[in-house]
């Protein structure tokens, strides 16, 4: 890399040019301004609605203590917090990375349960196997259901031009569909049992839990530090890889990426595959280190907040992680803030709800807090 | 109306776009408005319609000062504007388009169709702008598109018209009559500003001339007077050399051999019937031709970007007529394609990335699936450098450059690899004539080192300039050869218009 050490004299102009580097002033903005103020303005919009529903201010105090104990205020918070953001974080790297390439996946709820239900075979069906194997294994038998899903939408895209929108969501439906079968029946439902669910998975499978030492009621799982590589991957295959350059020269300018000799359409299908991947991976992940089995709605909506955290990440791998953490800390203060002030956890999806309105539109943000944009607000119409 | 700007100057930031500006339109004369991308063309316009609002100085009209508030006030005083980009609802008819947003109405709000459609024709008949009514923006040429938007403009009872770069999306049939619509305006007393980089059209029209650059009035001159090469020397700044220097050796082998050509359009009409041509080591084969017939789909069908229905490409012996995009790429085909924003480039890129957009799938720029940045880097700096792309670092988004250097930036990429045949759509297309001047220098370069070259370009200037050899095409076939050397303008244009030379 071209470090800062000094070159010998008469080094060239390219040398010159080599050492120039561009502070986006207004990027800085975008990324980490704007999604602070967001969740500002929305924690204040939050405590409105609760005043409008007729709840005292000393209640509204004593929720937002709650939302904060509950999420940090403790290991234990901090463990339902790491808990919660996990599925959302690996989920969330998977959509990113369709969104870079300008692919807009709906249908990660639909991998996401389907990648659940393959792990869940494989953690039950294959006996014996030390955890070493069986572990890897169950977590790879997810990732490739949610792959295989996902491609079905990446190569009618490709092939016949089918938006990929309308088919996830229609794969979405199929997939709920399916689940539903495969619990009512056997091998997966759980023998002796009418209401559809599944066979437990065995020990072997489970994700062990990080802190049992401590005390054995702290949720936190391996599944966070395989959200945690996830993220050095995902960063690693966006922007330090081929495929990566690929994946966002595609996102960007489609017709450049052609004429720069990119083959689309199957780079539409390995991007579906690897969110699908990264999809079914969190389906993995709650079933082997939460649930343990795998029922109707397991997946809980995750696929649908991952979507929000992605956007709220700005589809960066970092960005993403720091999402998926506010979400489970808002999950996990929000079950906090039901038992203690006794307010719906509902608040917390209109909360969240919000985030995603001010980070969709930061125009708005930018309107309500102006003060906060000052200094970079002329560097956008003056590039022109 | 007689309209002065007095001492204009507009900053962006630390960017001063416009520095104490002082410049006079007059009523029944065109004034033509030189200068590079970049200069402050656009910029100045747009305070005079109204849409920016000068930092310093101020516009008289008639004398008397004004202070514009917004693009209404503008229209109101009298002051209209012909945008490059035509701003037109291309499903609504002529008259629809005309009387957006100033209807005529009978009671309750009407719409008045009627009165419209006479209101077009009546000022149609008045200026010599022909055009039918009724007819359906998207289903017309563009040339009567911007007719529609000159119509627009009187519609709103201009006295003052300003053209940005009105004929950089005309074909030569077009421009030839845009000049006596613009003369016959003249001729009725309006104020005209004809902005452009076009020096031979600005001297064809133009009663006094302008020029801008870096946001400063550098000179005046007379068309009468003025030469071409003076001109060039204020707007760049030094002077600038137009003859491209001609071969001095004989072109080697054939490099490209194209046989029985035929390629189909989008809607599998043949674009290309069966053309055949050579292209030779060392020569410059130019293709002429009125935009929209074939070259666009002759040239993706050549690097392969769209199927060959019919015929041969063979490429230094080898028969390449299925090879994709990539393997032709890595045979040594270089390609600039017409359009550098669409295609070209990725704006959002930085100039670095976009260094390496059809190149970093191989060594040095990655090893395996791994990108190796450092060497990325290095290469951007060498064609920052090489080609001259004035960029604040290689780390900036491409979008942010003038167009101007954007096409250096494309044609340095495509240039500073190794090649062996470059197939170049519209090289300098819509940029100054410093980065033409410029950009014909690295083309002839290549070609003395050997390289094959073909330039597909509707700017019949750029062609006879460059070219070894001019086919001209029309409907999809070569209709006519000449050798550079000898080929005058006036043969190529009738072999372009259709008509035997």
């Amino acid at each position: 890399m071209s470090g800062p050490d000094e070159k010998p004299a008469g080094a060239g102009l390219g040398d010159e040019i080599l050492k120039r580097v561009v502070v986006r002033r207004f990027d800085v903005q975008d990324i980490v301004l704007v999604p602070i103020l967001s969740v500002v303005i929305a924690l204040i919009l939050g405590a409105l609605t609760m005043l409008a529903t007729g709840v005292g201010f000393e209640t509204i105090g004593r929720s937002f203590v709650a939302l904060f104990t509950g999420s940090l205020g403790s290991l234990s918070a901090l463990s339902e917090t790491l808990t919660a953001a996990t599925p959302l974080i690996l989920c969330g790297l998977g959509l990113a990375l369709g969104f870079r390439a300008g692919l807009f996946n709906i249908g990660a709820e639909g991998q996401l349960i389907l990648g659940g239900i393959a792990a869940v075979a494989v953690g039950f069906m294959l006996k014996g196997l030390p955890a070493i194997i069986h572990i890897p294994l169950a977590l790879l038998a997810g990732m490739v259901a949610g792959a295989l899903w996902a491609s079905i939408a990446g190569w009618l895209k490709a092939a016949t031009g089918a938006h990929e929108v309308i088919t996830t969501i229609m794969l979405n439906f199929i997939a709920f569909r399916l689940t539903d079968y495969l619990l009512r029946n056997p091998p997966i439902q759980k023998e002796g049992r009418s209401d559809p669910i599944s066979e437990s998975v065995l020990e072997s499978a489970q994700l062990p839990k990080l802190l049992a030492a401590l005390d054995p009621s702290y949720r936190l799982h391996l599944g966070f530090l395989i959200a945690l590589l996830a993220v050095a991957v995902v960063y690693w295959v966006l922007f330090r890889s081929t495929i990566g350059f690929e994946f966002r020269a595609s996102g960007a300018n489609p017709e450049a990426a052609r004429y720069a000799g990119m083959r689309s359409g199957w780079i539409i299908v390995l991007v579906m595959a690897c969110a699908g991947a990264l999809a079914g991976l969190a389906g993995a992940n709650q079933v082997l280190g939460v649930l343990g089995r795998a029922s109707p709605n397991f997946s809980a909506g995750i696929g649908f907040d991952a979507i929000a955290v992605a956007l709220l990440g700005r589809s960066h791998p970092v960005g993403v992680l720091l999402a998926g953490l506010l979400f489970g800390a808002l999950q996990a203060g929000g079950r906090q803030m039901q038992v203690a002030a006794g307010v719906s956890i509902d608040l917390i999806a209109i909360i969240q709800a919000l985030i995603i309105v001010f980070i969709a539109a930061p125009m708005l943000v930018r309107t309500i807090v102006p003060w906060a944009f000052r200094a970079g607000s002329g560097a956008r119409s003056g590039a022109r | 109306m007689d309209i002065e700007l007095r001492g204009i100057t507009k900053r962006f930031g630390s960017v001063v776009a416009n520095s104490d500006v002082n410049l006079t339109i007059r009523a029944g004369e065109i004034l033509g408005l030189l200068g590079e991308n970049g200069a402050g063309k656009s910029t100045l316009m747009n305070v005079l319609s109204g849409l920016y609002r000068p930092d310093e100085g101020q516009i008289l009209i008639d004398g008397k000062p004004v202070n514009f508030r917004g693009a209404g006030d503008a229209i109101r005083a009298g002051i209209g504007m012909v945008h490059q980009h035509f701003m037109l609802v291309p499903v609504f008819t002529v008259a629809e388009n005309v009387v957006l947003g100033v209807e005529p109405v009978k009671a309750l709000d009407r719409l008045d169709m009627k009165t419209a459609r006479a209101q077009v024709r009546a000022i149609s008949t008045e200026h010599g702008l022909e055009v039918d009514p009724d007819a359906i923006i998207e289903e017309i040429p563009v040339g009567l598109q911007q007719r529609v938007e000159i119509i627009k403009v009187l519609f709103r009872s201009a006295n003052a018209i300003i053209f940005d770069e009105p004929t950089a999306v005309l074909t030569p049939q077009e421009v030839i009559e845009f000049f006596g619509i613009i003369k016959s305006l003249r001729e009725a007393g309006k104020a005209l500003v004809f902005i452009t980089h076009k020096l031979g059209e600005v001297l064809e029209v133009a009663d006094r001339i302008s020029v801008l650059r870096a946001g400063k009035i550098v000179g005046e001159g007379d068309p009468r007077t003025a030469t071409s090469a003076d001109l060039a020397e204020m707007m760049v700044g030094r002077p600038v050399r137009f003859a491209v220097e001609r071969r001095t050796s004989p072109p080697g082998g054939p490099l490209l051999e194209v046989k029985n050509f035929t390629v189909l359009n989008e809607r599998d009409e043949i674009a290309v019937a069966g053309i055949d041509f050579t292209v030779r080591e060392g020569e410059v084969v130019g293709i002429a031709g009125v935009q929209g017939n074939g070259q666009t789909e002759l040239v993706e069908a050549l690097t392969g970007l769209r199927p060959t229905a019919a015929g041969t490409l063979t490429f230094a012996g080898e028969d390449i007529t299925q090879a994709s995009t990539r393997e032709r790429h890595r045979k040594l085909i270089a390609h600039i394609p017409e359009d550098r924003q669409r295609s070209g480039l990725i704006t959002d890129f930085s100039v670095a990335e976009n260094s390496v957009l059809d190149s970093y799938y191989a060594p040095p720029f990655s090893a395996g699936i791994s990108m190796r940045w450092p060497e990325v880097y290095r290469e951007s700096a060498k064609i920052v450098e090489d080609f001259d792309v004035r960029t604040a670092s290689i780390h900036t988004h491409a979008g942010n450059l003038s167009g101007g250097n954007q096409q250096k930036l494309v044609v340095g990429r495509e240039m500073s690899r190794d090649t062996k045949l470059l197939i170049a759509a519209q090289p300098t297309r819509g940029i100054d004539v410093g980065s033409i001047e410029y950009i014909h220098e690295r083309i002839v370069k290549a070609r003395d080192e050997g390289d094959g070259i073909l330039i597909v370009s509707t700017e019949l200037d750029e062609v006879m300039s460059l070219s070894d050899r001019i086919l001209v095409m029309y409907r999809g076939r070569i209709v006519a050869e000449f050798d550079g050397a000898t080929a005058t303008v006036k043969d190529v244009g009738l072999a372009m218009a259709g008509m035997k030379a």
